[in-house]
């Protein structure tokens, strides 16, 4: 065959460029998409696989091509060319991968500012929210306490503080979460150093329309509604709408993780962080904890059902019944001084563990935080 | 470094033994000689990865069934930590700069042994007592909390089985700091003459770039792990948060060494496939200096990347950006090294030996590992795969497919040379 190698090149070029796009899009390897967020993150991700594709292709192909086309003949004793480098090829592939990588950089942090995580939750919230605003809003419970601690949130510098003193306002959150931790400030200069996934651009300046504080613990999540009192093992969620959670943990670490949603929070003690979000598809799907938080850090799990307004809202009305009789419970006797098992006690159907083995697992932790 | 120097040095015939020198029981001694530490090294390190395979082996046993039927949670917890624990440093640390670097080095530079031959034996024997404890710690209740051993978690599990934990970590912390102290006066001090900075073998360069780090970074970690012994032991609240404390701070600390921790364990490596791939392809190593130098911006580089491990946690939206950026920048370096070892073997005469196909099969898989390595530094990305699997198969192809596979070649390539058979 006489192909010039010129075209030879060309073709396996073309060839190698139409399987990566291929293999780009065609991967499979991600769930269902079932937040807005999700098809940002995902088309970063094809982007990256498409241009690991051909980089993987081209390393693996000239390995194997060289062991055959330059394997050592026998009786050949001679050296290969003496050749100890070539300027333009080694600035060519530096310059290269520095380009994909720096390409690869400005689309992140483009999709990092589209979910929102460049953009604060503003301050909007913690700030002073006009009242007629936040008066419309479903949220009007949780927002309101924002807004009333904005007064004096100007000149406080520890934005965390604000948020789990807000998270607190309302009494189950307050029942749930262990109180004895003190609060972690923020870092004054860049007024956060709390973490948080927040409005995208669009929701920026304005609050959330949905906020559901989550406390996570060995080992359950447990989700409450500010604005009715409700407790959940569960976390249901109306589709469309605007979600922010505030994550937090009154044991070990924890990582709250919806692989449908695409997205992950530490739940640090001590400290408040915050995922905002728009659930897009009605389902089911798993939370999962993430971050190793003991013996059973596997049996962490949850769901999350994301479905329409009347569907949440019945369920929501459902729920308060049955979990102001609880609380009111928790609250007179104080859930401190509860054993976390008693605590659990109510929540444990929902939770896939039952109350004997939660005590199994910390005997002697039960009565003291650590 | 001419390719002349490069083959005498891989041809040179086998070392004849010291006048009372090398037989068996000199392996069991004090021994000041840098090829009888290096061998000390390589040996009682490869029993650690055994140890560690066998490690391995009994979680993945338990992982063959969904229910929990193997060993308690707690052992299997136990398992996986003690597994990273022994893989990371008691076999790919030590074997790579101890066991390789102290034969290597002094060999490759013209010195008669290292600058501190007794610091140099004391950094060994650092390490078998401090492999025991950690081995028996599965005696006393194992340590629970990951080979990171965040706290609080790590404060609430066995408090014996982590002590032991802590303290075999700075046993060989301690002796990692020793050796590197070692090796960067070796290099700069006793190259011989004429042998200039530039005209160094490539291992020397990349063992350079591993000293400086390894140095910088584990007395960060010492620290991390001393307020980690007294949190846990004295009842201090440095990362604990019912005192106040912040976990947080642990995880800059202990991450501003364990991810320098990575480069320590595959920068050598580097620096042996540089070594290996132009003796088996009797091709001189293409762009000598390129390979060098992106060692050092790796080492660098490799100084300012620690919070990639923290972008779901409790670290803010722009110091995000600032390690995700640093992280990608990483990948122009390897990407060098990797086009660079293509191009040497390029056009070359490949003796397809052990050791050439393992050193190329360490340039396919860790290729895998760099390629993920730049996803899971993307942020928005990383927060949706960070703490699963992903990650472990990433760390997996550098640390198996990477360094253990080098280290394979390696193994074959010096092996004529260090048993003289
Ligand atoms: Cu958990
Ligand atoms: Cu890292």
């Amino acid at each position: 065959m006489n192909i010039p190698s010129q075209i030879t090149t060309l073709l396996i070029g073309i060839v190698l460029t139409l399987v990566s796009l291929w293999y780009g899009q065609n991967h499979g390897l991600l769930p269902v998409q079932a937040s807005q967020e999700a098809p940002l993150i995902d088309g970063l991700f094809n982007l990256m696989m498409t241009i690991s594709t051909g980089l993987f292709l081209i390393v693996q192909g000239v390995l194997i091509i060289a062991a055959f086309k330059f394997r050592h003949r026998p009786g050949d004793d001679t050296d290969g060319p003496p050749v100890e480098g070539n300027i333009p090829l080694e600035i060519l592939w530096t310059a290269i991968p520095a380009v994909i990588v720096l390409s690869i950089a400005i689309y992140s942090f483009d999709v990092y500012d589209k979910i929102g995580g460049l953009n604060p939750m503003d301050h909007s919230v913690a700030h002073g929210t006009p009242t007629h605003q936040v008066a419309r809003m479903p949220g009007a419970a949780m927002a309101a306490t924002l807004a009333d601690a904005s007064e004096t949130s100007e000149t406080s510098e520890n934005r965390n503080q604000e948020v789990q003193e807000a998270a607190t306002q309302d009494p189950a959150t307050d029942a749930v979460r262990d109180q004895s931790i003190p609060q972690q400030n923020d870092a004054p200069e860049f007024g956060v150093s709390s973490p948080r996934i927040g409005s995208t651009p669009d929701r920026q300046g304005k609050p959330p329309q949905f906020v559901v504080n989550v406390t996570g613990l060995q080992y359950a999540w447990l989700f409450t509604y500010p604005d009715s009192g409700v407790v959940s093992g569960e976390l249901h969620v109306p589709v469309g709408r605007d979600v922010l959670l505030n994550i937090s943990a009154n044991d070990v670490l924890h990582a709250f993780w919806v692989p449908e949603y695409r997205l992950k929070q530490d739940a640090i003690p001590g400290r408040q962080s915050e995922l905002r979000f728009t659930p897009s598809l009605i389902g089911e799907y798993s939370v999962i904890c993430a971050e190793l938080c003991g013996p059973y850090h596997g049996a962490m799990k949850t769901k999350v059902v994301a479905q329409t307004q009347t569907d949440f809202d019945a369920w929501l009305e459902s729920q308060k019944v049955a979990s102001s009789e609880g609380l009111n419970q928790a609250i007179a006797l104080n859930a401190a001084e509860k054993s976390t098992a008693d605590f659990l006690a109510p929540f444990v159907s929902d939770m896939g563990i039952d109350a004997k083995a939660i005590q199994q697992i910390h005997p002697d932790h039960a009565h003291h935080p650590l | 470094m001419t390719q002349a120097q490069l083959q005498e040095t891989a041809n040179l015939p086998a070392h004849s033994p010291e006048p009372g020198g090398t037989n068996w029981r000199t392996y069991f001694t004090f021994s000041t000689d840098h090829k009888v530490i290096g061998i000390q090294y390589l040996v009682t390190t490869f029993f650690f990865y055994l140890v560690g395979g066998a490690l391995a082996t009994a979680v993945r046993t338990e992982l063959a069934t969904p229910e929990s039927d193997f060993v308690s949670r707690e052992v299997y917890n136990g398992l996986f930590t003690v597994h990273a624990t022994v893989m990371i440093f008691l076999w790919i640390v030590p074997a790579v700069t101890g066991g390789f670097g102290n034969f290597l080095v002094p060999l490759l530079i013209g010195a008669r042994d290292m600058a501190f031959p007794r610091l140099n034996a004391l950094a060994f024997w650092m390490i078998p007592p401090a492999g025991i404890l950690l081995l028996c710690s599965f005696f006393v209740g194992s340590p629970g909390a990951g080979w990171t051993s965040y706290p609080p978690l790590s404060l609430t599990y066995d408090k014996a089985g982590e002590a032991i934990w802590i303290l075999s970590v700075l046993v060989l912390g301690t002796s990692s700091i020793m050796a590197a102290v070692n090796f960067i006066v070796t290099i700069f001090m006793m190259r011989v003459p004429g042998m200039t900075l530039n005209r160094m073998p490539l291992f020397c360069w990349a063992m350079l770039a591993t000293s400086a780090l390894a140095l910088l970074g584990t007395p960060v970690l010492a620290g991390a792990l001393i307020l980690l012994a007294f949190d846990l032991i004295v009842g201090t609240a440095f990362f604990n948060p019912t005192g106040g404390g912040d976990p947080v701070v642990y995880q800059h600390m202990f991450w501003f060494y364990s991810h320098p921790a990575v480069y320590i364990m595959i920068l050598p490596v580097f620096g042996m496939i540089s070594e290996i791939l132009p003796v088996h392809a009797r091709k001189p190593i293409f762009g000598y200096k390129a390979i060098a130098y992106s060692s050092i911006a790796i080492s660098f580089l490799g100084l300012i990347v620690w919070a990639h491990h923290m972008f779901t946690s409790g670290t803010p939206p722009w110091l995000r950006m600032f390690f995700m950026i640093n992280t990608m920048i990483i990948a122009v370096p390897t990407g060098i090294k990797v086009f660079s070892w293509l191009a040497t073997i390029w056009g070359g005469k490949l003796r397809l030996n052990s050791a050439m196909l393992f050193a190329m099969g360490f340039i396919s898989m860790f290729v895998i590992g760099g390629i993920s390595g730049v996803m899971v530094a993307s942020v928005p990305f990383d927060i949706h795969v960070h703490d699963t699997y992903f990650i472990v198969a990433h760390i997996h192809y550098v640390l198996f497919g990477g360094s253990v596979f080098g280290m394979y070649a390696g193994l074959y390539h010096w092996f004529p040379k260090m048993t003289g058979r």
